[in-house]
């Protein structure tokens, strides 16, 4: 009887830890058990990343539509070369949109948003955004704005 | 003892020592199968050391130990295990499994090393347990045991796989009279119907000296003297008539603090 | 001069202990591990070790990882509020339960709880000769008694950590989002995009059982090893607990240096 108890405590126990392990996994760092979610691929330059981490998300008007699988630097043009894979589902952003490195908050994590262009057709599997924005690195913000309350003062 | 394959134990030559001390030095012993041998000193020899070297729970300096015809040394450690199995010991202390219930203390052994079925082993549990009288205590755990009770289970675990001989370490200590009784009449009695050969290892002379075939006498790192009890009743030899006789003074100081034991022991040997 | 040559030879015969006595304790892990067990009921042995090592550390476990969550999460979001960052909160609290804490603290507790009972188990074992006797009754205590203990310290320790990291975030979400009203969404979602399963949660996982095998293995040997008194088994559980906290510090750091060491 008292090794009963103790058996479905114990097997309660492992339970309890392989559940916890799968929280984490699922929960915790967003792995998706969902693999057989369509996605295309799509690259943009880069003048400068600023630190932005693959697996960062793409949003669109706030919403998820794909994460950031790749980064490196492409050798003829000295920019970074940013691969993500977008959500099949959104496959009508225009071709002239504009993919920018933003920040959340001021020390938050970095990610790519999408401002919607114009034109009528779309950007295909293995296409590329045109325009795009680098990140805003900090110093260089001081160091404008120290620039341009010096040049004030001169005035 | 004409014969070797006579001698459940044969040990030649064994010399042990514990740091600087030597416990052993160079002695011979044999134990004949089927035989009560008791193995007394003064305490403090090493007697209990003596039973852990047959069971190779220690290695010797130097010297064979043979159980059986078996030489100890060429066993590995799996051959070791089962050479034990012929051996039965029952501890000082009785040495129950403090988890274990009576019941599943004696049944432990025969789990281990048989594959029988459930009522089987109860029925020799059982029966073990009535050979020691305690088959009424069988749910009881260790810790609800009297000192002489416990003992007496750990009797019936030491004789549950039917060893071909048991070694009791020092059976009788802090038993009152009544239980020593028991233990006296039910270690002749296994040996008698069973043919269990025993080893005694004690300083208590009379009881020791009465259930006994043969006798060691061990003192100073030697055997001092052996042979039948009344044998060394009668012996000469000063030391064991002063042990035999339970005398406080003579050559071997009794019961003496750990330093001046020792350079008794130098005064002797210069 | 011969003051000198003698602490010398001292300070050698301690070194040569030293090495030996890792040699013992190797070996006898070796003998624990490999020997095959000849018995039956070696499933319900290894239940009953999983029992008593694994889920009665459930509760500090779970307690300790709640606490730690909770304090972590305050104490991010004090300062994280001033950047206008408190939406990191998430991302600083699994990143240091996951990779750290989780692990740390699991095995400190672990060493605490489980550990000083296993050596004090064996090693009164041990003193009222049960060993011996187990010995003479032809079973190697090895397997008997050591084996079963210590894979259920191994299997135990990586899911108490786990189930501490996981308690531990759920403590912080209930703290930052809760009462300090961090926005619920980029407390997951900045968890969620810095957090990665084989760098994070398995790197986490490899230290625990790192650690689960040292301390169990450091407080198996240290109980067989006691000297068989009452003074003797204290001392073995005190040095148990001792060398499995500094072996868990110690190889936090080594661990850390080699698999994020490039991050």
């Amino acid at each position: 009887m008292r090794m009963r108890t103790i058996e479905i405590s114990v097997g309660g126990f492992m339970l309890a830890g392989v559940l916890a392990l799968l929280v984490l996994a699922l929960k915790v760092s967003g792995l998706s058990l969902d693999s057989s979610k369509q996605t295309y691929t799509v690259t943009a330059m880069f003048d400068n990343t600023g630190a932005l981490k693959p697996r960062a998300k793409v949003v669109m008007a706030g919403v998820i539509i794909g994460r950031v699988t790749e980064i490196g630097l492409d050798k003829h043009t000295y920019m970074a070369k940013v691969e993500m894979e977008i959500d099949s589902k959104v496959d009508n952003i225009p071709l002239d949109s504009t993919a920018a490195i933003v920040t959340a908050g001021l020390l938050g994590e970095k990610y790519i948003g999408v401002s919607i262009g114009g034109e009528i057709d779309y950007i295909k599997n293995n296409g590329r955004f045109e325009d795009t924005q680098s990140a805003v690195i900090l110093e260089e913000l001081i160091g404008k704005f120290l620039l341009g309350s010096v040049n004030k003062d001169d005035q | 003892m004409s014969e070797a394959s006579d001698n459940f134990i044969e040990i030649r030559g064994l010399s042990f020592h514990r740091g600087d001390r030597a416990i052993f030095d160079n002695i011979d012993l044999t134990i004949p199968r089927g035989k009560v041998v008791g193995i007394m000193g003064p305490s403090g020899t090493g007697k209990t050391t003596l039973l852990r070297l047959i069971g190779r729970q220690l290695r010797p300096d130097a010297g064979s130990i043979i159980v059986d015809g078996q030489d100890l040394d060429d066993l590995s450690r799996e051959e070791l295990f089962k050479a034990r199995r012929k051996m039965g010991m029952l501890f000082q202390s009785g040495a129950l499994f403090t988890d274990l219930s009576v019941f599943e203390n004696v049944a432990f052994p025969i789990r281990i090393h048989t594959k029988l079925p459930e009522a089987m082993i109860r029925d020799i549990v059982f029966m073990k347990l009535e050979a020691v009288g305690l088959r009424g205590a069988w749910n009881l755990m260790p810790a609800e045991l009297s000192g002489g009770m416990n003992r007496r289970v750990a009797l019936a675990r030491a004789i549950a796989l039917d060893p071909a001989m048991v070694m009791y370490d020092e059976p009788f200590v802090g038993q009152d009279p009544i239980a020593m009784g028991v233990l006296v009449k039910l270690i002749r009695m296994l040996n008698e119907s069973l043919g269990i050969t025993s080893v005694v290892v004690s300083h208590d002379l009379h009881e020791t000296a009465s259930i006994s075939d043969y006798l060691y006498l061990i003192a100073d790192a030697k055997v001092i003297g052996q042979g039948a009890p009344d044998e060394l009743m009668n012996s000469d030899e000063p030391r064991v008539k002063q042990f035999m006789n339970g005398l406080s003074d003579g050559p071997v100081p009794f019961h003496f603090p750990a330093e001046d034991y020792r350079s008794a022991i130098l005064g002797q040997e210069v | 001069m011969t003051g000198l040559s003698e602490r010398l030879a001292q300070l050698g015969r301690f070194g040569l202990e030293q090495i030996q006595s890792v040699g013992r304790s190797g070996i006898f892990l070796f003998l624990a591990i490999f020997s095959r067990a000849g018995f039956s009921n070696r499933f319900s042995l290894l239940t009953q070790q999983l029992y008593s090592i694994g889920v009665l550390s459930l509760i500090i476990v779970i307690m300790s990882g709640l606490f730690i969550g909770m304090v972590l999460a305050l104490q991010g979001y004090n300062i994280l509020i001033r950047y206008g960052s408190e939406g990191a909160v998430g991302q600083m609290v699994a990143l240091s339960l996951l990779r750290e804490l989780g692990p740390v603290v699991t095995g400190l507790l672990f060493a605490g709880r489980a550990g000083s009972a296993l050596t004090a188990e064996i090693g009164l074992m041990k003193t009222t000769e049960q060993l011996s006797s187990m010995e003479m009754i032809g079973v190697d205590p090895l397997k008997r008694v050591i084996a079963p203990r210590f894979w259920a310290g191994v299997i135990a320790m990586p899911l108490l950590a786990a189930i501490f990291s996981l308690v531990g975030i759920l403590g912080a979400a209930m703290v930052g989002i809760d009462w300090l009203g961090i926005y619920e969404g980029s407390f997951w979602s900045s968890m969620q995009s810095s957090v990665r399963v084989v760098n994070d949660i398995g790197n986490g996982m490899i230290k625990s059982l790192v650690f689960g095998f040292v301390v169990t293995w450091i407080s198996v040997y240290q109980g067989y090893d006691a000297v068989p008194t009452s003074e003797g088994v204290s001392r073995a559980t005190t040095r148990t607990v001792v060398y499995s906290s500094m072996a868990i510090l110690g190889l936090d750091f080594i661990l850390t240096a080699v698999m994020f060491g490039d991050l």
